[in-house]
């Protein structure tokens, strides 16, 4: 997609496009996520930022703070009193910002689903999310597609028209 | 030490009896500080390090079951003590002889709801500071909401 947009540079280097092509070009190639993790998925999150999988080649980088970070990867277990924290994290990111929940637990509760009194059971009863990753947990190459999943979607918005 | 002489040296105290099948020794709480005394203190036993604290829930939700491991460095031997309360009845506290007993206390309390009697500062140390109920207890429900949300029960729809 990305890539297409850099093909049409013809012998003059001039591109005729929309303005919100290049807005999304740009955020879908920004995702500064939100460095923090919950359970195992976030060892698996790690790997994938890792310089073996090396997020960073899509623009993906870690941020310490939610004022900087346009994604937020949910990665693991959210328990009920995690919950509220998640939520006022997700409450502190500044617009545009996308969500991706990492794994069975973040997706559903996961192992936690049958007993687990003090699990959240999915991570969207709380707070939208934009793309769901399965697996428990998922490797990195599942994130880095649920990644490039999110960039796709943010490829077909249309920042610059009036919300309804 | 094997627990017949462990038994042994502290069998003047009230109340003891040797359970040989499981090698415990059940202790009544009104005794348990005499024997943590003895434990602590005397010089053959020296029991330096409290491994686990563990509650049991006896089935009914009215009877448990605290277990103490100890363990001697120092003579390389360890025992179970077991202790029966009623719910609501205390145990007696053991965090002031050994430290190690502080958070197993609390989480005791916080998971089964048994009360310590003398322990410094017995609050939740897991879950948040107003959930209700004990959620390892065998009557324990399942709330419907928390904050304001949902804990859904009906699995229809996953399975």
């Amino acid at each position: 997609m990305d890539l297409s947009l850099l093909e049409r540079f013809d012998k003059d280097n001039v591109v005729v496009e929309k303005l919100d092509t290049l807005i999304n070009w740009s955020r879908a190639n920004s995702q500064w996520y939100f460095q923090f993790g919950l359970a195992c998925c976030a060892i698996e999150m790690m790997a994938a930022a890792a310089p073996r999988h090396d997020l960073e080649r899509f623009g993906a980088m870690p941020r310490a703070s939610p004022r900087q970070s346009d994604v937020m990867i949910v990665a693991g277990t959210v328990t009920l009193k995690m919950a509220e924290r998640v939520k006022r994290l997700y409450e502190q990111m500044s617009d545009p910002k996308y969500v991706i929940s990492m794994g069975s637990c973040a997706n559903s509760g996961g192992p936690y689903w049958q007993h687990g009194y003090h699990v959240l059971k999915g991570v969207d009863l709380v707070i939208p999310v934009d793309v769901y990753v399965p697996g428990c947990p998922p490797r990195p190459e599942a994130l880095l597609q649920g990644l490039l999943e999110l960039q796709k979607k943010i490829m077909t918005e249309t920042p610059l028209r009036k919300q309804a | 030490m094997d627990v017949n002489k462990i038994f042994e040296s502290i069998s003047t105290i009230e109340g003891i009896v040797l359970n040989s099948e499981a090698n415990v020794i059940m202790v009544p709480s009104a005794s348990l500080l005499a024997v943590a005394d003895k434990f602590k203190n005397d010089i053959d036993l020296n029991f330096d390090f409290l491994m686990c604290v563990t509650a049991l829930d006896n089935g009914d939700s009215e009877n448990f079951t605290i277990a103490y491991n100890f363990h001697s460095n120092k003579h390389n031997h360890s025992v179970e003590l077991r202790v029966v309360v009623v719910d609501g009845e205390g145990v007696p506290s053991l965090a002031s002889i050994w430290k190690t007993a502080d958070w197993h206390e609390r989480e005791a309390y916080d998971l089964m709801g048994i009360k310590f009697i003398g322990h410094p500062e017995l609050k939740r140390i897991l879950l948040p500071e107003d959930w209700e109920g004990f959620p390892l207890r065998k009557n324990y429900k399942v709330a419907d909401y928390y904050h304001g949300v949902p804990i859904p029960k009906d699995k229809s729809y996953w399975e």
